[in-house]
């Protein structure tokens, strides 16, 4: 018997209870604010997954009330499947109990200890029993279940049980009182539903605050993200224990087929070399290995060619709804530029799948002065602790984002100005630095694929930035052509006593472009934004133009409207002036709307941008743009 | 009239500005670039004046754009003066500007600047557009006889010493002979003088009749008329002119553009700078020689020291060396600093030195 067995025996003796106390600080309750934060995500977590496993579009209600000087109670309700009566006290009332524990996908709930820690955070802190009621479709009830923990045995105790009318069709609901303290701001329970509302736009939260203050965090999408599938371990990612362990447990009779059945990427052929190169006979039985068997085995692993493991398992939210989330929830600070979020293609690091996710948003109300914010995901689950352990933020402090017109000293650290940076993570095992699960570990595979996702965010950043610049000086070549040549044609002609010239030719000389802009005038409860289209060039010009609105419904267009942007066909004589209109509701504290062109070279544009990829056509052309624009300087 | 032909030449440029809108080009205007650069002396003149630098201001920016158009509006605005036969000053034309819609100014730089821009391109004097300063306030006190056309158009004479007050002949802005006549004079040389309290100890002190001077205020950077009246005593009555400043880079400056011209107005650099204008003081040497109280030259007074050494005007032995000695004691001293040795002191033994060794006095 290995000495981590004993240890275990031992373990297993000392209370629940004593082992919680001695290691809360592990467990994320470390202070008063951050258990309220780790409470809420605990539970928001078990809904969100229960949700997608059920396939339902999760819709979450977080209420904190305060019920004493820093005693807290927090309710979070949802409209999963609910839980059978018989496993509510399981579920909810004995430490590490679960179907995830040793399932490897992406998921959630590999990130923490689970909800019943945090009943017994409540009982141990506040003295009161958790309060659970749950109810599935099947039945006519709910069942309402007060409980504690018996941390000597780790085992629920029931303190009532009693089935009640509950309104909904289905779901779960759960009040815990505890010591805690509350805030917003940083490393809130609001800031955390707000990050979790960026990375699962299918979800509705609904957050009460002790003031009774509501916020909404709205669904974008109907579109459920796609079921994430269980994959055996790849055997360069396993461990030499865990290897052991599986060999002790494993139904097969011989190696071989230990091997292929248990493990992604191994063929009989493969197996067989395994054998061979470890110096084992494929016969033999793997409960029988030895510790040094196992390590030959592992290694001969590295000798031979294995195909990566599948990727399919993992479920990355994708482009589109990185961007929907993104200005769904962050769209009253206005920023001006929203970047096209990267997804990279999947990767491996030590036989685990993995695969990285980036978005950059500009400008708007975000302080200009402050080092920009990182949002960090793992599995879709903010991480709101330990930002300097992160390999999001090693990556996104050794880029020189100087180059992409950010400030930042010396070309390292984290850059200062009006950006947030969004890095999401999705694997079937995050390597994270510690079990707090905090912060993911600086592995060079996955620090590659974040400084890759950067860079190319980056260079989106500079060309917006080299846009806006060039729209600034051409508004004032704007304003010449528009105001200050008829004047001065005007008041020359007036004095020569001669008719007044045409201007047409001085206008394309000095502007030589198709300039888009746009007026925004609010019309009681709607937003009307007018769509000035004006060709300063000698010919006639033909193209597509598309509007795409941040915030608000389309209620009125004179365009097509084609998913949830607007498209013009345009066809503009020289020197002459066109407008389009858009009609937005619910769309208060509208910024501005985002233009594309499509079939005209977009240099001659100023005000619209090139019709960006998965809407169309490929990254790599507005890539092409940049270095063009890189070049000149 | 002057005014006529000025009006004519601006009528000019508005008809060359329609012309190149009704061929298709962008409007443009060409004018002698105005910076130290581009001075040159003038033999036959004796002054410096632009040389052939010329910068285009074009309606492809905004300021050309603003420029051109507010020409127009100025060639109207001074159309209607002279057809009404009044003037205006620079600052009221500034406020007329509210009425231009785009091409009013935006502040009064901006129209000072245009009036000497049209200087430069006309080849006439603001005065014939109608435009004047709102200056001067700078005085003359000594025996010399004027006649100056007051404002009912009548003639008047006026005895700079024996006909005013305590301030002195107050210089009109407009000093051409048809407004402003020298009768009659009794002096030996013109001395024109930076600072109003060095002025008035002259003043009080009897200088002008003891060493039979004229003294002129010229009140910091001297006004066009100031330069232009201390120009005509010097070539119509034939009195050498002196000035005495304070000693630091920007009374040099005074000097020069008294002397040599102001590059702000090189283009009449002509009508306005007395060549043989002598420097009395103070000068870099005078510090040391008389050991006068001094204040330290900071960054700025630096700056303007070296920009001086590179100035064609100063390029001088004397002022090299005076410029140089200066850089060298980082000293600087004011007119007044001589009370150091009593009041009496300039009247008596400074200006009487200086001013035998420049052979003004004897």
């Amino acid at each position: 018997m290995g000495i981590a067995h004993e240890m275990a025996k031992k373990q297993r003796e000392i209370s629940v209870a004593e082992f919680f106390q001695k290691n809360k600080h592990i467990l994320g309750f470390d202070s008063l604010t951050k258990s309220l934060v780790v409470s809420v995500k605990e539970a928001v977590d078990n809904s969100l997954d229960a949700c997608e496993e059920a396939r339902i579009l999760p819709d979450i209600f977080v209420k904190i009330e305060q019920v004493g000087k820093d005693e807290y109670k927090m309710i979070v309700e949802d409209n999963g499947p609910g839980i059978v009566r018989k496993n509510i006290p399981l579920v909810f009332g004995k430490l590490l109990y679960g179907s995830r524990f040793h399932a490897l996908r992406q998921s959630r709930g590999q990130q923490g200890i689970g909800i019943s820690a945090v009943v017994l955070y409540g009982q141990l802190s506040s003295g009161k029993p958790a309060k659970i009621i749950s109810k599935i479709k099947e039945d006519e009830v709910g069942y309402e279940v007060l409980l504690t923990i018996n941390t000597k045995k780790n085992e629920p105790k029931v303190i009532k049980e009693e089935p009640i009318i509950w309104e909904k069709e289905q779901g779960t609901r759960i009040e815990v009182v505890m010591k805690a303290r509350y805030n917003r701001g940083k490393q809130s329970v609001y800031e955390y539903l707000q990050q979790t509302a960026i990375v699962n736009p299918h979800a509705q939260i609904t957050f009460v605050e002790p003031d009774d203050k509501k916020t909404v965090f709205k669904r974008v999408t109907d579109e459920l993200p796609p079921p994430v599938k269980e994959i055996k371990p790849h055997p360069h990612g396993i461990e030499l224990g865990e290897f052991i362990n599986m060999a002790r447990a494993t139904k097969a009779y011989r190696l071989t087929s230990f091997l292929t059945s248990e493990f992604s990427r191994v063929s009989p052929r493969i197996a067989e070399k395994v054998c061979k190169i470890a110096y084992l006979y494929g016969e033999m039985r793997p409960q029988d290995m030895s510790l040094s068997e196992a390590r030959r085995v592992l290694e001969a692993f590295t000798k031979v060619k294995l195909m990566a493991p599948p990727t399919d398992c993992l479920s990355p939210i994708g482009e589109i709804l990185i961007k929907k989330g993104l200005k769904n929830v962050l769209g009253s600070l206005r920023p001006g530029f929203y970047a096209q979020p990267i997804t990279r293609e999947p990767k491996v690091y030590s036989g685990n799948p993995f695969i990285v996710e980036a978005g950059i948003v500009y400008g708007g109300e975000l302080p200009k002065d402050q080092p920009v914010r990182i949002l960090r995901f793992a599995n879709r689950v903010p991480l709101l602790y330990q930002q300097g352990a992160d390999v999001i933020t090693k990556a996104i402090s050794s880029v020189d984002w100087r180059r992409y017109g950010l400030e930042q000293r010396g070309g390292q650290g984290i850059p200062v100005g009006p950006a947030i940076i969004i890095v999401h993570v999705a694997s079937t095992r995050v390597p994270f630095t510690s079990e707090a699960k905090e912060a993911i570990a600086d592995v060079p595979e996955i620090r590659e694929e974040i400084e890759l996702a950067l860079k190319s965010l980056g260079r989106q950043l500079k060309m917006y930035r080299v846009k806006k610049e060039r729209k600034k000086k051409l508004s004032e070549k704007f304003f010449i052509v528009n105001q200050l040549l008829p004047e001065i044609a005007r008041k020359s002609a007036e004095i020569v006593e001669k008719p007044v010239p045409k201007l047409e030719p001085v206008i394309t000389k000095i502007m030589n472009v198709i300039w888009i802009d746009e007026k925004i005038e609010k019309e009681g409860k709607m937003i009307k934004i007018t769509v000035r289209i004006a060709n300063f060039t000698e010919k006639k010009e033909k193209f597509e133009l598309y509007g795409d609105c941040p915030i608000g419904e389309i209620v009125d267009t004179d365009g097509e409207i084609v998913e949830d942007y607007v498209k013009w066909h345009v066809e503009i004589d020289p020197v002459s002036y066109q407008y389009k209109k858009i009609v937005l509701k619910n769309a208060g504290g509208y910024g501005e709307t985002n233009y594309y062109v499509d079939g005209i070279n977009p240099s001659k544009v100023i005000g619209a941008e090139p019709l960006p990829g998965d809407w169309g056509i490929k990254m790599d052309f507005v890539e092409e743009i940049e270095e063009v624009e890189e070049d000149e300087q | 009239m002057s005014s006529d032909e000025a009006l004519k030449k601006l009528y000019e440029i508005a008809e060359d500005i329609y012309e190149q809108l009704n061929r298709g080009e962008i409007p443009k205007m060409h004018l002698a670039a105005r910076h130290k650069g581009n001075i040159v002396f003038n033999n036959k003149l004796g002054v410096w004046k632009y040389g052939e630098n010329m910068i285009t201001r074009s309606a492809k920016k905004l300021d050309g754009g603003y420029m051109i158009l507010r020409t127009l509006y100025i060639m109207e605005f001074i159309k209607e003066m002279i057809k009404t036969k009044k003037s205006s000053t620079l600052r009221e034309m500034y406020y007329i500007s509210e009425g231009w819609g785009l091409a009013k100014f935006h502040s009064q730089d901006e129209s000072n600047k245009l009036a000497e821009d049209l200087e430069v391109i006309t080849g006439y004097l603001r005065e014939d557009f109608k435009l004047r300063p709102e200056e001067d306030g700078a005085s003359v006190i000594g025996n010399i006889t004027v006649e100056e056309i007051n404002r009912k158009g009548k003639p008047m004479r006026i005895n700079c010493r024996d006909d005013v007050g305590d301030s002195g002949y107050l210089i009109p802005y407009y000093v051409e002979k048809d407004k402003l006549k020298f009768k009659d004079v009794d002096a030996d040389f013109v001395i024109g003088i930076e600072t109003g309290g060095m002025f008035d100890r002259l003043v009080e002190n009897g200088f002008d009749e003891k060493a039979r001077a004229i003294l002129v205020h010229i009140k910091g950077q001297p006004a066009r008329s100031t330069r232009r009246l201390l120009k005509r005593m010097n070539e119509e009555l034939g009195l050498p002119v002196v000035i005495f400043t304070d000693g630091d880079p920007w009374s040099f400056r005074i000097y020069a553009s008294i002397a040599y011209g102001a590059i702000k107005t090189a283009h009449i650099s002509e009508y306005l700078a007395t060549p043989t204008a002598e420097f009395v003081g103070i000068t870099a040497s005078d510090i040391l020689n008389y050991d006068l109280p001094t204040d330290k030259l900071n960054d700025r007074d630096i700056a303007a020291l070296q920009a001086e050494l590179k100035d064609p005007r100063f390029n001088t032995p004397f002022w090299h060396g005076e410029i140089t000695l200066m850089l060298q004691i980082r000293k600087k001293a004011e007119q007044q600093a001589l009370a150091k040795y009593g009041l009496d002191y300039v009247t008596d033994t400074y200006l009487p030195e200086k001013l035998t060794e420049l052979g003004v006095m004897k």
